[in-house]
């Protein structure tokens, strides 16, 4: 990591090698550190030829979909006629999650190259950094980068001299969980409400404008220069000898009730006991873990036993009944009630519903609702039939997945950690039936 | 500060620099309409919130109708749509800083700034405190948002000495 403490021995860091390192952040500082060499290499190849680079190295979308990133790529037909568009995916809004935040924090120009690389691939002469309006320091810091690398004709009109046109700019979010969700962001940068797209169409068919449009996340973009430069099997390496499918490094943030929160970078398939007693400290002073979310808030709860027997990677987190998402790792304690925890989390999701559907309006807001009433101490045993029932009317039957993130923690959290609820619940039911006279 | 509201004379901002601000926006993409969340940024930059007025000098220079443009507004919880104090204080109060103490931060900040509530401007239009949304910023927990400054790790015992040091 490097911020906001040294790098532990067993990390592996190429992303975030030079975070807390102020020499990497401006134009200059980053080219003595070798970069944009990764970009004069591509516009050498013929696209196709990095397309296949990228798919060869086994890259994964780092954002939580995890979906090979070089495929995705593949889905731009080259020569249609039609523009073609790369929008980076820098909405970091996933509670629990905060790595782009620090790649962009210090090494804005890591991610120019990755962007640039990525529209020169795909055949886009346009690429949209859709950066969170809250994030003020990363924002300040991309602007000044694109500004260094436009005027040293790196990007633009006729990019390092290749005669290829590559403009990138900045969209500033302004508030909205949701515009993180792929199609609502290209709703945003359109100048419209954040309301997520039914698919198909795919943004590769009908993106942003109506035209053929990429979305990778930040963490992906940013990889991408250090897959050209060291090539596919270099990062084919970072990975478990059983487990092809997750290949590279991955960042994880770290956060809640641990002893060294901040970002750290480990290859595929690392152990997360390790990780988290080792790297990260364990836990505070005279406590106990008591639950692990590994991929941000709208993944399923981990059980201790189920987080100790993890593999940090794609298929090591399903097995152990969770989801790698986009390795915003959050951490409670014995010292903490889940069911306050996931009130807050209920609470987040009814607040960034774009209420376009009824189950996720709805379902949302009432298991706000039922569950701060639980929390308040006022629930009954009932009220878990029916956060069930609700979380069930609201997982797969809307446009995107908020509503099902939302319904995520509640049946995890009442499956794996009843006791929680069941402390705080002192009834059957919150409408007795009266005595029988 | 609520005065502002319907009595003052609105002065248009896409004039001069604003307005060669939003050309260079306008550049950048294929439709007007695009530059719509730029252009209520900057509306927001030069007069500290949106107005209707705002909306709807927007909806002219960019071709669109005042109500297009309010449904956007209002679809963003950054835009403010009344006046606010003069620091705008957002404390993370989400699941993961929740469980950090955020709670006590949010309550230091309402008792230090005389804000008798949440989202309620004090009486002498210096401070709003409001609760928001994931900042972005766990592993720092209680992350805070004055105006465009971004504080990291602050807890209750640091709360007066930041204020003090507003300007």
């Amino acid at each position: 990591m490097g911020y906001p403490q040294k790098p532990h021995g067993r990390e592996t860091t190429v992303l975030s090698k030079h975070f807390g390192n102020r020499d990497a952040i401006s134009l200059e500082g980053w080219k003595k550190l070798g970069g944009y060499k990764a970009l004069e290499t591509a516009l050498g190849m013929e696209p196709a030829q990095i397309v296949t680079v990228v798919k060869d190295s086994g890259l994964r979308g780092r954002g939580g979909a995890g979906f090979p990133t070089g495929m995705k790529w593949s889905f731009m037909k080259p020569g249609d006629g039609k523009p073609h568009y790369l929008v980076c995916n820098a909405d970091e809004s996933e509670p629990g999650t905060f790595k782009d935040r620090e790649i962009m924090r210090w090494t804005p120009h890591a991610l120019i190259e990755g962007c640039a690389i990525g529209s020169y691939a795909i055949g886009a002469e346009t690429c949209y950094i859709y950066i969170r309006g809250e994030f003020t320091e990363p924002l300040e810091r991309m602007e000044s980068a694109l500004r260094e690398a436009r005027a040293a004709g790196i990007i633009g009109k006729n990019a390092m001299g290749s005669g290829k046109r590559i403009d990138i700019w900045v969209h500033k979010g302004a508030g909205a969980y949701i515009c993180g969700e792929e199609t609502a962001m290209m709703n945003s940068i359109e100048g419209r409400r954040g309301n997520p797209r039914i698919k198909p169409p795919f943004p590769a068919v009908s993106g942003v404008f109506g035209q053929p449009t990429t979305i990778n996340n930040v963490e992906t973009l940013a990889a991408v220069p250090h897959i050209l430069n060291q090539g596919a099997n270099w990062y084919k390496k970072f990975a478990r000898s059983d487990n092809p499918k997750s290949t590279g490094t991955k960042l994880y943030s770290v956060c809640g009730n641990i002893q060294k929160p901040g970002n750290y970078e480990v290859a595929m398939g690392f152990p997360f006991k390790d990780f988290l007693y080792e790297l990260c400290g364990g836990p505070l002073q005279g406590r106990k873990f008591k639950a692990i979310i590994p991929g941000g808030i709208s993944v399923p709860i981990q059980t201790l036993a189920e987080a100790e027997a993890s593999l940090m990677d794609y298929e090591g987190f399903v097995a152990q009944g969770t989801m790698l998402g986009s390795g915003g790792v959050i951490i409670v304690d014995d010292a903490q009630n889940l069911v306050k925890f996931i009130a807050r989390a209920a609470r987040f999701f009814a607040h960034e519903s774009c209420a376009q559907c009824t189950q996720c309006r709805e379902g949302t807001a009432w298991t706000t609702k039922i569950v701060e009433r639980i929390a308040a101490g006022d629930g009954s045993t009932e009220d878990l039939d029916t956060l069930l029932s609700i979380a069930d009317n609201m997982t797969g039957k809307t446009i995107c997945v908020l509503s099902d993130s939302c319904a995520t923690p509640v049946v995890s959290g009442i499956q794996k950690f009843r006791a929680d609820f069941e402390a705080l619940i002192k009834k059957r039911t919150m409408h007795p039936v009266p005595a029988v006279a | 500060m609520s005065a502002a509201h319907s009595t003052e004379k609105y002065e248009k901002v896409f004039v001069g620099e604003q307005k060669k601000q939003l050309d260079d926006i306008l550049s950048r993409y294929p439709t007007k309409m695009a530059a719509l969340l730029p252009a209520l940024w900057l509306v927001q930059e030069a007069r500290g919130w949106v107005s209707e007025d705002g909306m709807a000098e927007v909806a002219e220079v960019l071709e669109l109708t005042p109500a297009y443009v309010k449904g956007v507004v209002t679809f963003y919880t950054m835009y403010h749509q009344h006046p606010v104090g003069r620091h705008f204080i957002q404390v993370c109060t989400t699941s993961p800083c929740g469980i950090c103490g955020a709670e006590e931060v949010r309550d230091a900040f309402l008792r230090n700034t005389g804000c008798e509530e949440l989202g309620v401007t004090s009486d002498d239009g210096k401070y709003t405190v409001i609760e928001v949304e994931c900042l972005g910023a766990c592993g720092f927990a209680t992350p805070v948002m004055i105006n465009e400054q971004f504080i990291e790790s602050v807890t209750p015992a640091k709360v007066p000495e930041i204020l003090a040091g507003l300007r």
